[in-house]
């Protein structure tokens, strides 16, 4: 079971939710991915959407000025 | 069953390109099936040579052909101000790193997005399956388009 990052804190509509989705797209089950995002709308969206799609959101932490840490497992 | 997108890619302008292809990205990337049915000027965007190149059946599509010259050559649908703002806009969007329509059709494919081609532009246009890019999956008419649509949002850009 691997831990893996992705920092979309730079990315805009709709790359935030098209890198995540690649990259949740490559875990394994019990894999977990770390995305860093910015509040608004990444943070609201990217636990929701992802937990849609049938995966586990195991947390939102702060993790900078105005940045959020989401963990996410398959 | 999975929510479904499906969008009428018409137009061909850069601007309008960048807006299929945001939504079109955004929608499978929250795990919408997505199709996108490029007809008319849109054809223009799924050639599998971009650029200005003589793609057509005859001399005169072959002109057409090259005068749409691909996504690289698009222009925008206002204040267009010869071609520079296609550039200017590229400028931008790169300053703020934005996705150039480039980018999202990339994403778009990796994405999974279903390709299709209207069969009455292509006749019109002289072109033919296998002046598009692999992706596009099939070659359709609107009955077929209006089934694979059935039950989803559609919209014309």
């Amino acid at each position: 079971m691997a831990t893996y990052q992705l920092d979309i804190t730079r990315e805009h509509c709709p790359m935030t939710f098209v890198k995540t989705k690649i990259e949740l797209a490559k875990l394994k089950a019990g894999d977990t991915l770390e995305v860093l995002l910015s509040e608004g709308e990444p943070l609201e969206n990217v636990p929701r959407t992802s937990q849609e799609q049938g995966y586990h959101v195991l947390g939102v932490e702060p993790a900078g000025e105005k940045i959020y840490k989401v963990i996410i497992q398959k | 069953m999975a929510n479904k997108l499906s969008i009428i890619s018409f137009s061909g302008d850069f601007d309008k390109l960048t807006a299929v292809f945001t939504l079109a990205t955004g929608a499978a990337a929250v795990g919408y099936e997505v199709n996108l049915f490029f007809t008319f000027w849109g054809l223009d965007a799924i050639k599998k040579k971009q650029g200005r190149s003589f793609v057509g059946g005859s001399p005169l599509t072959r002109l057409f052909g090259f005068f749409m010259g691909g996504v690289k050559a698009a222009p925008v649908s206002r204040l267009n101000f010869l071609g520079a703002s296609p550039r200017i806009f590229r400028w931008l969007m790169r300053r703020n790193n934005v996705a150039t329509p480039e980018e999202l059709i990339d994403a778009a494919k990796a994405l999974g997005v279903h390709f299709y081609a209207c069969e009455m532009a292509m006749h019109i246009l002289g072109l033919t399956k296998d002046d598009f890019i692999p992706e596009v999956k099939d070659v359709l008419g609107v009955a077929s388009f209006l089934q694979i649509a059935g039950g989803g949002q559609t919209l014309f850009i």
